[in-house]
């Protein structure tokens, strides 16, 4: 049985922090499809469409009948422990940091091959085991295999948090938390354990809903981030920034237009500053130190997060400047993610469908509840996912994106027709 | 012209005092606030260009961007829809002999500090006119309230119900300019109107009179306390901005001590 994590100690006064040792990180192209779907949760191998194999590792062609012809499929998650080790000693760096390590080989249901996996320490020799893929601290695709059913405090094998980025005893930056979405995510990380909530608030001489609220919920702390001003962010990455463990970027600029239909640049540059120059100025003030504290123990820096519209992926023309503006932001989180690669730092991106808030009013439902993105968020960070679609809309739209982009840039052309 | 020689030598000499009547430019100052829907007054924004370093070995230099309404500054004609049609009406082309003018300053802190809503009517400015003498023609008009001492939400002071500022009615802006003849009028407020004016007859009285006659504004103006009732001389000079409704600016004020 794991023992319940304890909230970690204050930082030695002497000694140096850990610096982040990435696991072993080379994969062949054929291994990065498997990165891909593990880190938005998928557990894929490819299957031989002339015999049926399952080949594993990945393969450019099929070991069985040499075809070359595989396609990455669904793989049952189920499978029993069939041999395992625990190592005591490693040349590879990051192991040797983190000995003892359980490791073992899960021989898959049905016709599935035997694979390697780390093992939590609950998983019992020979038994049943549940065998999902994540990305590991060097951002590639690795298999887990946790115990056939939960058990208690399994979450905090220390094996397993190294994949996840579970909130519990980390602190966590929301960066706007004047919206209802910022509320919503303020009290999901709190309710997941985290140790402070630092609620990010721009212009406080300009009262916002929910304020009081808001500032009576425990462990939390008002963080002045005024996204817009440099100035207001360097002060916050001076005053809290080696303590932010998980960022999760709130701040969202919505409005309804497009090019045609709108007179001047005000509002796309507001939503320009907000939905991108906002995001670029955190990471060039928080990013460094965050990238820096990607394996500071129980409580290192975990995951920096974006909440963006799914219409980032391809525009939605009744919101076609927002859409423009999520697009560059979502650049933004590709050259974030490749910045942070081998910190033990995850970008996560959560999309997501209009939210149901003021700028969505005119929409027909469904539309995504503040609360409900939250909660995928806080779910997300617990399961170490990289990807993440909050509500239908979302979950939609990026399935006919991985289909065939180009057939969904023209659907959401004719909705436009349609509105 | 020993007079011009005699002032240079007063200012030099520190018998006639500059008090700075600005307020910084600070991102976090306060700017109005509008339902979201309209277009809105950006806040004080800088980005670094380069601080002696890899982008400019030598030199310290930064981009800023703002509206015209946004800090300390000047409201032209033809900022109100009221105004548009006149001449000369925006900061680069209105007569610059406005930007130096005497001002007298109005004390009514004391009843602004009982009531946030207080509203200066013609009476008052008579009232004050009793002690003060009459207000020259073609000076300034300068509200003293106090709220520049006001920081954060006290300053906007927005309740559910909009904001909550003193201001003049019509009548106290109809008789500053019909009977005084005044080249503006000057607040420590966020605007010229109270922070419920858009519910006065007509609406923003101070905005709508005072810039369909002309007349200019100055807003977020700080140390009017440091001011005398009569006898100091503005100097608001706004930036030439090519059409422009308005500007940041330094206000000073010269008084004799």
């Amino acid at each position: 049985m794991v023992d319940a994590l304890r909230p970690p100690p204050k930082k030695h006064p002497t000694r140096r922090s850990p610096v982040a040792t990435p696991p072993p990180a080379p994969r062949s192209r054929t291994g990065i499809f498997f990165t891909a779907y593990a880190a938005r949760g998928e557990f894929r191998l490819q299957k031989c469409e002339a015999c049926g194999a399952v080949a594993y590792p990945p393969r450019d062609i099929c070991a069985k009948c040499w075809s070359s012809d595989l396609v990455w499929t669904p793989i049952a998650p189920e499978g029993a422990l069939v041999a395992e080790t625990m190592l005591h000693t490693s040349t590879t760096p990051y192991f040797r940091d983190r000995l003892p390590w359980r490791i073992g080989a899960i021989k898959l249901a049905g016709d599935g091959p035997v694979v390697v996996a780390h093992v939590h320490a609950d998983a019992s020799d020979g038994g049943d085991v549940r065998v999902f893929a994540r990305t590991d601290k060097s951002g590639q695709g690795v298999l887990y295999a946790l115990p056939e059913k939960d058990t208690e405090n399994m979450a905090d094998d220390h094996a397993l948090r190294e994949i996840t980025c579970d909130p519990k005893h980390r602190r966590i930056l929301v960066t706007d938390a004047r919206t209802p979405l910022g509320a919503a995510m303020a009290k999901a990380a709190l309710e997941a354990g985290a140790a402070k909530v630092f609620l990010g608030v721009a212009q406080k001489w300009k009262p916002f809903d929910g304020q009081e609220a808001l500032l009576s919920l425990p462990n939390t702390e008002i963080a002045p981030l005024d996204m817009a001003d440099a100035d207001s962010v360097t002060e916050l990455a001076a005053s809290i920034g080696s303590k932010v463990d998980i960022l999760i970027n709130t701040a969202q600029f919505v409005r309804p237009g497009s090019a045609m239909n709108r007179r001047d640049l005000v509002t796309a540059r507001d939503e320009m500053e907000v939905n991108y120059f906002g995001p670029l100025r955190l990471l060039q003030a928080l990013g460094p130190i965050m990238r820096a504290r990607g394996a500071d123990g129980a409580n290192s820096a975990a995951a920096w997060v974006n909440c963006l519209s799914v219409f980032a992926l391809s525009n939605r023309p009744a919101f076609g400047l927002t859409s423009a503006s999520q697009a560059a932001a979502l650049s933004l989180s590709q050259s974030a993610r490749a910045e942070f690669a081998g910190s033990g730092v995850k970008v996560v991106n959560a999309f997501h469908g209009p939210l149901d808030d003021e700028w969505a009013q005119p929409l027909p439902p469904p539309k995504v509840a503040p609360e409900k993105l939250a909660s995928d968020v806080v779910g997300a960070l617990r399961k170490g996912l990289e990807d993440v679609c909050s509500g239908d809309i979302a979950k939609d739209i990026y399935e006919r994106w991985r289909e065939n982009p180009a057939v969904l840039e023209r659907e959401l052309a004719l909705t436009n027709l349609a509105d | 012209m020993s007079l011009l020689k005699d002032l240079g030598e007063a200012v030099t000499s520190g018998s006639v005092k500059i008090v700075d009547l600005s307020h910084t430019l600070d991102p976090d100052f306060p700017v109005l606030v509008l339902p979201p829907e309209f277009g809105q007054c950006q806040p004080f924004r800088i980005e670094e260009v380069s601080r002696y370093d890899e982008r400019g070995p030598a030199w310290y230099w930064r981009n800023f961007s703002c509206n015209e309404h946004t800090g300390t500054h000047f409201d032209a004609p033809v900022h109100w829809v009221t105004g548009k049609d006149l001449p000369n009406s925006s900061v680069d082309t209105i007569d610059p002999s406005g930007f130096v003018r005497s001002a007298c300053v109005m004390d009514f802190s004391k009843e602004a500090a009982g009531d946030a809503d207080f509203v200066l009517t013609a009476e008052h400015i008579k009232s004050w006119e009793t002690q003060h003498g009459e207000i020259a023609a073609g000076s300034w008009a300068l509200f003293r309230t106090d709220w520049s001492k006001r920081t954060h939400a006290e300053y906007l002071n927005l309740k559910e119900d909009g904001a909550h500022s003193p201001g003049p009615d019509a009548g106290a802006i109809r008789y500053l300019i019909e009977t005084r003849n005044v080249v503006g009028f000057g607040v420590e407020t966020i605007g010229t109107d109270a922070g419920q004016g858009g519910h006065f007859d007509p609406p923003y009285p101070a905005h709508t009179l005072l810039h369909g006659a002309g007349r200019y504004g100055l807003q977020c103006l700080r140390n009017l306390d440091q001011l005398p009732p009569v006898g100091a001389v503005v100097i608001a000079t706004p930036l030439k901005i090519k059409a422009g409704s308005g500007s940041p600016l330094r206000v000073v004020a010269m008084v004799e001590e």
